[in-house]
């Protein structure tokens, strides 16, 4: 169970990086909702004795439906509201975003060393993963154009957060993960609407039309 | 205390059940005056801890709800006046946000524990995006969409953090709780590596939802797109509770031991944030964007303040009150000038003392509250924060306050006496039935009569609670 | 000692039926029936018996430019290992020895086309070199990956018994850089997505530019370096994947063999199932394969 979980770790930073190279959006969406179904597997991979499997399984399908149907049927629909489908060339590019999310990969591994866990070792690449997708997640908003890629951006670096929920969900009431999935649904739910809002007003998902207001 | 959350919450049900555009306002006056009615019934008989210790008053709490609920209750009432002038725009989403958003603050004002806390800050979040949209142009669209995404990112970074602080009580012996009086009781065993680590990412959590330089991106646009009536809300009470937030935060860093880095890192922050809205203060011409800047230094100051503790962080707690109301009196007198002149521009705008004479005069007497001068109450808090840094031996951080405070002074002065002095004939051409009214000018003067009271005396009950608050950050 | 010459045998008998694997594979995906499996080996049989021509304009260079290649990649195969035996000829460092060689052998083609004095193989020459400076640096580190996985310095030993303790442990790394190499295993040897071997058109190719000047024995060697060169990496990759114990060496490698086969076909699906891409990303995905052979040796070295 312990590699299993180790390989579900590598997985999803492998996607954060292929998500930083990737330029079509249908891709990128369908990328982040395989990044979520696979963290719907993490609280059943993790399980303990001491954990109540009902607890468990009503996470790992609360998760798995939001993240992996819910959320991204949103996305799909804004796109194709927008009519949008490729991202243009981001403002950081895509070699120097793969190079900057793997120099995030690296820190994140050394600043998970100076954190010492509370458990024992099954959770050692838990804390980088979470980190490295909390980065990637920054990255994306930081540097594409197009609102959707953002809010995908944002999806990202709230699975990171969810990632490092499951290790607190030994202790924690799983109301703190079920807030999780809300939050995230809402805030969602809200981008889509301004997305939508958006595209009616200026005809396009391009951000650098939402550059007027400045100093 | 139920009544505090249920009553506005009902009044949004209410709000957004109304057919009818001429009620809701009036749902909007009933929510917010119920509030204030359960915020004097708790000065009068302090309620007990309920849910199990999740809500609770303490003294940092009721300072930030009083201020907000005073200011809310002034706000509905303009906003009578304000929503029957602009009865072409449809209010549902409005009015129903705008008492949500109340609930929200209370939630906050009342929160014990961290997650919970994060959850009601989540909401102003979202709720507050579709209330700045009210205008309905491109511009308003791009300063909520600006405001989702930076702090919709924010609170996700105090998400991480609030679950390192999870993992920090989580070790042998620990408290294994995220309830504020669980964590400060256990605060010994806390893993530090953890806390400093959580203390940073709630930083810049909730320093975004506050408005802090460098997370501040969001404030110039928001504030300079929203409704007058709704930049007095945000800068007088979504950023007081999120002040809250991150007193709560050091209160628990200082019990595990992180004091001293917490406080050095607010210190920075809050001078930074100060020196950040001297210089784009400067040349200023759109006189809202302005306010922004002005609500990034106070906060600053805040920050400042709890930083050093002692009697600073007292004297913060007063500021925070000030703030509030200033920010009220700045907000609608400005919200008052934008609709006579049909623009916000010092370039465009002139002579608002003459044409609105209420109203350019309050801009102008706000101006001077806000920016220190006495008799107003702001030159008592500052002059409290200052006092507590020279106590305190930081001579550097006082010298720089008071320079930072004059820059401020200068660079708004120039923008406000622009708009308020000269002839109105050079100006845009005033719009017909947007003048001085009693229920536009009216609150206002209200918050400007209240802010000079303050100064002139404050009661005692209001000084010892900012004291009971200042010594509660630890 | 039976077993090495066994070996060496198949690593110079086998290469042109693994290209001919691959172009069965990619005939059963458009639904042909193909070539037969041993076309390769009367291509270059037919070719043997050729002239060559070579143009006025060329001098020595162009002439030794296949022989080089040739000599180079045959010489890089004496090191490497093939099932996990050891090599031919091994010493401590050799992996770097390795790429050197066929860097080499690319050196001596892209010489070659440029010595032809004409603009469109120099524009071929200059792609496929510069596609290789992103290549390079992604093959080291896989095999700077492997090295610190099994503690050996030696490409015998990095791919020998070690590498089932090194799996043991660090499984999901050597799975990553396994992927990595595949990748640049497809740039190398001008697969598609990076190059299509099959291109008429002038615009799109890439490594068949280079060679279009050869003819006869040239081209024969040419073409057999280049299906060595693919055994080669694929022997790579099918270690790296498949780095488990086994009985003995001769299941061992027989199991290699069989795998080599999987290897082509592989190569055959994904030349198939994709299309080419557009020259501008081929540096990002070499680039990817990097960071993927970077992650691997960062959660090695944690």
């Amino acid at each position: 169970m312990a590699r299993l979980a180790d390989m579900v770790f590598i997985l999803v930073v492998v996607l954060d990086l292929v998500l930083l190279a990737s330029s079509r959006l249908k891709v990128a969406i369908r990328t982040v909702a395989g990044q979520g179904a696979l963290l719907a597997l993490l609280p059943v991979l993790l399980v303990t004795d001491e954990h109540d499997w009902g607890h468990v399984a009503a996470l790992a399908a609360g998760a798995l439906l939001v993240k992996g149907f819910a959320i991204p049927r949103m996305m799909l629909w804004a796109m194709r509201e927008a009519a949008v489908s490729r991202e243009l060339e981001p403002i950081v590019g895509f070699v120097p975003s793969m190079l900057l999310g793997a120099v995030g990969v690296l820190l994140s591994f050394v600043f998970a060393g100076a954190l010492p866990l509370p458990g024992p070792e099954k959770h050692a690449l838990l804390v980088p993963t979470a980190l490295s997708t909390v980065w990637t997640g920054l990255l994306l908003v930081v540097s594409r154009r197009k609102a959707v890629a953002q809010v995908l951006g944002f999806l990202v670096l709230e699975n990171g957060v969810f990632v490092f929920g499951v290790l607190i969900s030994d202790f924690m009431p799983v109301m703190v993960e079920a807030g999780v999935l809300l939050d995230l649904f809402a805030a969602v739910f809200v981008m889509g609407i301004v997305i939508f809002h958006i595209n009616r007003e200026f005809s396009s998902l391009d951000t650098e039309k939402l550059s007027a207001l400045k100093d | 205390m139920a009544l505090l959350l249920l009553a506005p919450l009902a009044a949004a049900v209410l709000a957004f059940a109304l057919p009818g555009k001429r009620a809701r306002p009036r749902a909007l006056l009933a929510g917010a005056a119920l509030h204030a009615a359960g915020v004097v019934a708790a000065w009068l008989r302090p309620p007990a801890p309920a849910l199990y210790g999740w809500l609770a008053l303490d003294a940092p709490g009721l300072v930030v709800l009083s201020s907000t609920s005073a200011l809310f209750l002034v706000c509905a009432v303009y906003a009578q006046g304000y929503l029957a002038r602009r009865a072409d725009r449809e209010n549902r989403v409005f009015v129903g946000g705008l008492l949500v958003l109340l609930t929200a603050m209370t939630a906050v004002a009342l929160a014990q524990h961290l997650g919970f806390l994060w959850v009601a800050i989540e909401v102003t979040t979202l709720v507050t995006a579709p209330l700045i949209y009210f205008n309905h142009n491109a511009l308003s669209l791009e300063a909520a969409w600006k405001y989702l995404l930076v702090c919709s990112l924010g609170i996700a970074l105090a998400l991480l953090g609030t679950f390192f602080l999870a993992l920090a009580s989580a070790g042998p012996g620990g408290p294994h709780s995220l309830l504020i009086r669980d964590l400060v009781d256990g605060g010994g065993l806390l893993s530090r590596p953890w806390v400093r680590a959580a203390f940073v990412f709630l930083l810049v959590g909730y320093g975004t939802k506050m408005g802090l330089a460098p997370l501040h991106s969001w404030k110039p646009d928001a504030y300079g797109e929203a409704p007058g009536v709704l930049g007095a809300i945000l800068s007088g009470g979504v950023t007081s509770v999120a002040f809250l937030a991150l007193v709560r935060v050091l209160r628990v860093c200082s019990a595990a031991g992180e004091g001293a880095f917490a406080r050095q890192s607010l210190v920075g922050i809050g001078l930074f944030s100060m020196a950040l809205a001297a210089v784009f203060m400067v040349g200023q011409r759109d006189f809202k964007r302005m306010l922004a800047y002005s609500s990034v230094e106070h906060m600053g100051i805040l920050a400042l303040g709890v930083g050093i503790g002692g009697s600073a962080a007292a004297g913060a707690f007063f500021h925070l009150v000030n703030n509030s109301l200033g920010k009220g009196v700045l907000f609608l007198a400005a919200g008052n000038i934008h609709r006579a002149f049909d623009s916000k521009l010092a370039g465009r705008v002139r002579g608002a003392a003459r044409l609105l004479p209420v109203s350019g005069s309050l801009f102008l007497a706000g101006f001077l509250a806000v920016s220190g001068s006495p008799p107003f109450a702001s030159f008592f808090s500052e002059l409290a924060v200052l006092d507590g840094a020279l106590r305190g031996g930081h001579h550097l951080v006082s010298a720089l306050f008071l320079i930072l405070l004059s820059a401020v002074f200068v660079g708004m002065g120039s923008t406000v006496l622009k708009v308020v002095q000269g002839d109105p004939g050079e100006s845009a051409r005033p719009q017909a039935g947007f003048g001085d009214s009693p229920i536009t000018a009216g609150p206002p003067l209200a918050l400007m009569a209240a802010v000079l009271a303050l100064g002139l005396w404050v009661p005692r009950a209001l000084s010892e609670l900012f004291a009971a608050a200042g010594a509660a950050t630890g | 000692m039976l077993l090495a010459a066994v070996q060496l045998i198949a690593f110079l008998a086998l290469p042109p039926l693994l290209v001919g694997v691959v172009q069965r594979v990619k005939a059963l995906f458009a639904g042909r029936a193909g070539p037969p499996l041993l076309q390769p080996y009367w291509d270059l049989a037919r070719l043997l018996r050729k002239g060559t021509v070579y143009s006025r304009t060329t001098t020595e260079v162009f002439r030794a430019g296949p022989a080089v290649g040739l000599a180079a990649v045959v010489a890089a195969g004496l090191l490497m290992s093939f099932g996990g035996s050891p090599a031919a000829v091994s010493f401590g460092g050799d992996f770097v020895l390795f790429a050197g060689l066929l860097g080499l052998a690319r050196f001596a083609t892209a010489l070659a086309a440029l010595d032809t004095g004409s603009s469109f193989e120099g524009m071929g020459a200059a792609r496929e070199v510069s596609f290789a400076s992103l290549a390079e640096p992604a093959l080291l580190l896989c095999l700077v990956v492997t090295a610190r996985a099994t503690g050996a310095l030696s490409l015998s030993q990095m791919l020998g018994e070690s590498l089932g303790g090194a799996w043991r442990s660090d499984g999901p790394a050597l799975l990553l850089t396994a992927a990595a190499l595949f990748v640049v295993a497809l740039a190398e040897n001008a697969r598609i997505p990076v190059d299509d071997p099959s291109t008429h058109l002038e615009l799109t190719m890439i490594h068949e530019v280079m060679v279009l000047d050869h003819s006869g024995p040239d081209l024969a060697f040419i073409l057999y370096g280049a299906a060595l060169k693919l055994f080669l990496f694929g022997a790579l990759v099918v270690r790296l994947a498949l780095g488990f114990h086994f009985p003995g060496p001769w299941t061992a490698f027989a199991a290699f063999l069989a795998a080599m086969l999987g290897f082509a076909a592989a190569v055959g699906a994904v030349e198939s199932t994709m299309a080419r891409l557009r020259m501008s990303r081929v540096p990002q995905l070499l680039v990817g394969a990097s960071v993927l052979s970077g992650f691997a040796l960062v959660l090695l070295l944690r």
